[in-house]
């Protein structure tokens, strides 16, 4: 051991910061989105259960909503799951996913092995609707006003907790409407949770 | 199908980059002699292919070509001509491209000066040079290909970022990238030398005017990514300690202390492993700041779309080339030991003292710019650094640096005694006290503590920069370029000095409210805002307002502050309209409509603000004089052998020291 290895060990104990600096990246839930107050970015997606009726902005108008970004490919995504069933249950207000760069028939399989949060899922296959969205990486979710306003942003894994501290308070008792009715498309694809 | 080959071009550089470098450290490894002959041909190779691919994007940008994704990503049919060429470096994959086509700028310019090296040595560096350049290929290749396609194709793009639309931002990435890929060539000279194993200091010879140069072009940079900020983040700040400024101005810092210890190395064979540390180091921030910027890890106002999956790569990378080197280093430098000795009032002390304050300068940008990750890794929280920090710590070695290169400049090598200079050294001190004060307290009234402290600094330098030249003028001796060119750097570095003082203690700033025909005051300066109107622009619709500037009376100038709003991405962009002169700069910027045709209005003044950025392009001037002088000096010399009596006394002591 001498002197000359310690700019070594130096660079190895930066590694170990940059290391877990970025597995912690995605979960960094404080980034501030210069979306939030802004109308949400203009977009159409293919609907993964119906290819007749498209997900776009228009669907966002009316009524509160969260867009819940996701991908199979996505771990935390898995682990953010059973919240967002749990959310879906309670909350009735709709879920809106956007699939990013992912194969459909590894997200169905996904909704069919795990239940169907969602009330309708784009496909982001190329993720340019995802750069539009300002994405970071999955999961994110945004809280979307009846207005069609980027209300809040969370990056990283939703929890009963943030929904409850961070969203819940935000949805204002005056302007909350239900959910329309779910289409028959996404129920057929939905199973309960633990299915 | 052109687009395509593009890519195929990349894959060919990455295959040829391959070849350069096994060819170029295994020839020398394996004392093959031929091998050593493939090594400039593969980076000359390299290099046409990283054109070709370069050119291939260029044209898909002008051609509007939007079946290619980062085309469509980042331009638009509207966007005029000159920005749809400079969109290549707007973005992510494209800023890779560019990075690569440095790098390999870097290398074939260093095959062409191969002739001066040993034939080994130089095919070790170019060796080294050919990992970084695989390293990077690969990355691009993998991760961020600038040549996917879109399918189906859109009818028209996303536009750049409006920010983008610039000139300075047109030539500021490639100027930086120049600077601190430059680096690289110190860094793999610096291998070489430690895989040979070499006793000598003649790598530091060969290094230093690489990393003059480099050491240049990265002031260059700073300064100009500094002034774009300036006016196009439309709110008057030009520096923010963002992590992506951190990131050009930490190799900056180490590079400037490697430029001097490369001096030391080279005239008196000391500070060797101190020196090969510094150049290792130098070119691993560099790569380090490339990872942060892109791997999302930090957040910053300039960072592009990060994608965390890209980090890990970077990371694999950094191992390789970072952990290698220092492996190198360990293994090596302690072969590499200098030993010779100096007294506590020599140049080498100056030089040593120069070098422990701007490490330390370097760690405290380093640490701040670090410690949000650090403190999330330690489950510490969110911690957010800012000026309250960097400020302050960057001053408590800097201040200290600057007071002593005055001295510095005059001690002489080896021997503990200022000599001759110490009498004009006295003068200039004598006098740069009066025109620091004259200046701080008589000119610029209300100053804080430290700008007598700061004016006095930076007259100092300027003036004892000054004696050397004007000496030699005296006596008729003609004055070298090494000496000329560290004359200009030190008097620019004096001149940065007197204008970071004067705009940190004397800037005033208004954030106000105003109807058309209601005024503020900014010391002597009345700002009054008349009105505006709507306008249109090629891609964008704005507002622009006019205000008025009049000094104690007198009519100074009219600015237009715009606010725009650009069609495609629907962003809205704050125009500041500046009034720019050699003492100081009026800013006007447009705030928010806050109705009943009153605008929220944000005005500043700063006084000597050109002297930060003039300062910085002084500096780099500096460098370029010293080694273009050098070449010459060297063909002069190897011409004909120069009678002694042509040698100015100055170089002999010189070179006093040289065995």
């Amino acid at each position: 051991m001498n002197r000359f290895v310690l700019p070594l060990a130096g660079f190895l104990l930066l590694l170990v910061v940059l290391l877990v600096g970025l597995k912690r990246a995605p979960e960094k839930s404080n980034l501030p989105s210069p979306l939030i107050g802004k109308s949400a970015p203009q977009f159409t997606l293919p609907n993964l259960f119906d290819n007749t009726q498209p997900l776009s902005t228009e669907t966002l108008k009316g009524h509160w909503s969260l867009v819940n970004v996701w991908g199979t490919w996505c771990v935390e995504c898995r682990a953010e799951h059973a919240a967002l069933l749990q959310i879906k249950q309670e909350a009735r207000v709709p879920i809106i996913g956007i699939d990013w760069k992912d194969q459909d028939e590894d997200a169905l399989a996904w909704l069919e092995q795990l239940g169907n949060p969602y009330e309708r899922v784009g496909t982001d296959h190329d993720g340019r609707v995802a750069i539009d969205w300002g994405v970071y990486g999955a999961p994110e979710s945004f809280l979307i006003s009846p207005t069609g306003t980027v209300v809040y942003k969370h990056i990283g894994a939703m929890t009963p907790q943030v929904w409850q501290h961070d969203f819940l308070p935000r949805i204002s008792a005056t302007t909350f409407k239900p959910p329309p009715p779910p289409t028959p498309a996404s129920s057929s694809a939905a199973t309960g949770p633990g299915a | 199908m052109v687009v395509e080959l593009g890519q195929y071009a990349l894959i060919l550089a990455l295959m040829l980059a391959a070849a350069q470098a096994f060819f170029g450290l295994a020839g020398p490894a394996l004392k093959r002699e031929r091998w050593l002959a493939v090594v400039p041909s593969a980076a000359c190779g390299q290099f046409v292919f990283v054109a070709l691919a370069v050119g291939v994007l260029v044209h898909a940008f002008v051609d509007n070509d939007f079946s290619v994704r980062y085309v469509a990503e980042n331009s638009n049919s509207a966007l005029p001509l000159f920005y749809r060429v400079t969109a290549l470096w707007g973005a992510h994959e494209g800023s890779m491209l560019l990075w690569i086509l440095v790098l390999s700028l870097w290398t074939m310019a260093l095959v062409g000066n191969a002739r001066h090296l040993p034939a080994a040595f130089a095919a070790r560096a170019l060796g080294v040079l050919g990992v970084i350049s695989c390293c990077f290929l690969l990355f691009t290749l993998a991760t961020s290909n600038p040549f996917a396609r879109l399918m189906p194709a859109v009818p028209d793009g996303n536009d750049l970022n409006p920010v983008l639309q610039d000139p300075a931002f047109a030539v500021h990435p490639p100027i930086l990238y120049m600077g601190y890929v430059g680096f690289s060539v110190s860094f793999a000279l610096a291998c070489a030398a430690m895989i040979e194993g070499r006793r000598d200091q003649l790598w530091a010879h060969w290094m230093r005017p690489w990393t003059v140069m480099a050491w240049a072009f990265l002031a260059c940079g700073i300064a100009l990514g500094s002034w774009w900020a300036y006016y196009e983040l439309g709110w008057g700040g030009f520096w923010f300690w963002d992590p992506v400024e951190n990131a050009s101005f930490m190799p900056w810092l180490v590079g400037t202390a490697l430029v001097h210890s490369l001096a030391v190395t080279d005239k008196r064979g000391l500070f060797k492993s101190w020196t090969l540390l510094l150049a290792v180091t130098a070119f691993s921030l560099s790569l380090l700041g490339t990872f942060l910027v892109r791997s999302g890890v930090l957040v910053s106002v300039h960072s592009f779309a990060a994608d965390p999956s890209r980090g890990i790569f970077i990371l694999v990378l950094l191992v390789l080339m970072i952990g290698g080197a220092l492996g190198l280093y360990a293994w090596r430098a302690p072969l590499m030991k200098s030993s010779a000795g100096f007294d506590f009032i020599s140049r080498e002390s100056f030089l040593l003292f120069n070098n422990i304050l701007l490490t330390i300068a370097a760690a405290v940008v380093f640490g701040g710019t670090l410690a949000p990750l650090i403190a999330d890794t330690l489950r510490l929280g969110t911690l957010s650094v800012g000026p309250p920090y960097f400020n302050p710590s960057f001053l408590v070695p800097i201040l200290p640096m600057l007071a002593l290169v005055a001295l510095g400049m005059h001690a002489r090598w080896r021997r503990g005694r200022l000599g001759e200079s110490r009498r004009p050294l006295l003068l200039a001190l004598g006098a740069a006290l009066v025109l620091g004060l004259a200046l701080s307290l008589g000119v610029y009234a209300h100053p804080l503590t430290l700008t007598p402290v700061g004016a006095t600094v930076g007259f100092w330098i300027i003036l004892s920069a000054l004696i050397d030249p004007i000496d030699r003028l005296r006596r008729r001796v003609p004055l070298p370029a090494s000496v000329a060119g560290m004359s200009i750097a030190h008097i620019g570095l004096g001149v940065f000095v007197l204008g970071i003082t004067f705009v940190q203690s004397n800037t005033i700033q208004r954030d106000i409210a105003l109807k058309p025909g209601q005024s503020a005051q900014l010391g002597a300066y009345q700002f009054r805002y008349d009105g505006g109107q709507e306008i249109v622009g090629p891609n964008y619709e704005g507002f622009r307002g006019q205000v008025s500037i009049t000094r104690n009376g007198a009519p100074v100038t009219v600015l237009y502050p715009e606010k725009r709003r650009y069609w495609v991405q629907g962003t809205v962009q704050t125009t500041a309209a500046i009034a720019p002169a050699f003492n100081r700069d009026l800013l006007a910027a447009l705030g928010e409509d806050v109705g009943a045709g009153a605008w929220s209005l944000r005005f500043q003044y700063r006084p000597l603000i050109r002297f930060v950025w003039v300062g910085a392009l002084i500096m780099a001037i500096g460098g370029v004089t010293a080694v273009v002088g050098r070449r010459q000096g060297a063909r002069v010399a190897s011409g004909a052998a120069l009678p002694l009596a042509a040698v100015a006394p100055g170089d002999i002591r010189e070179h006093g020291g040289a065995p």
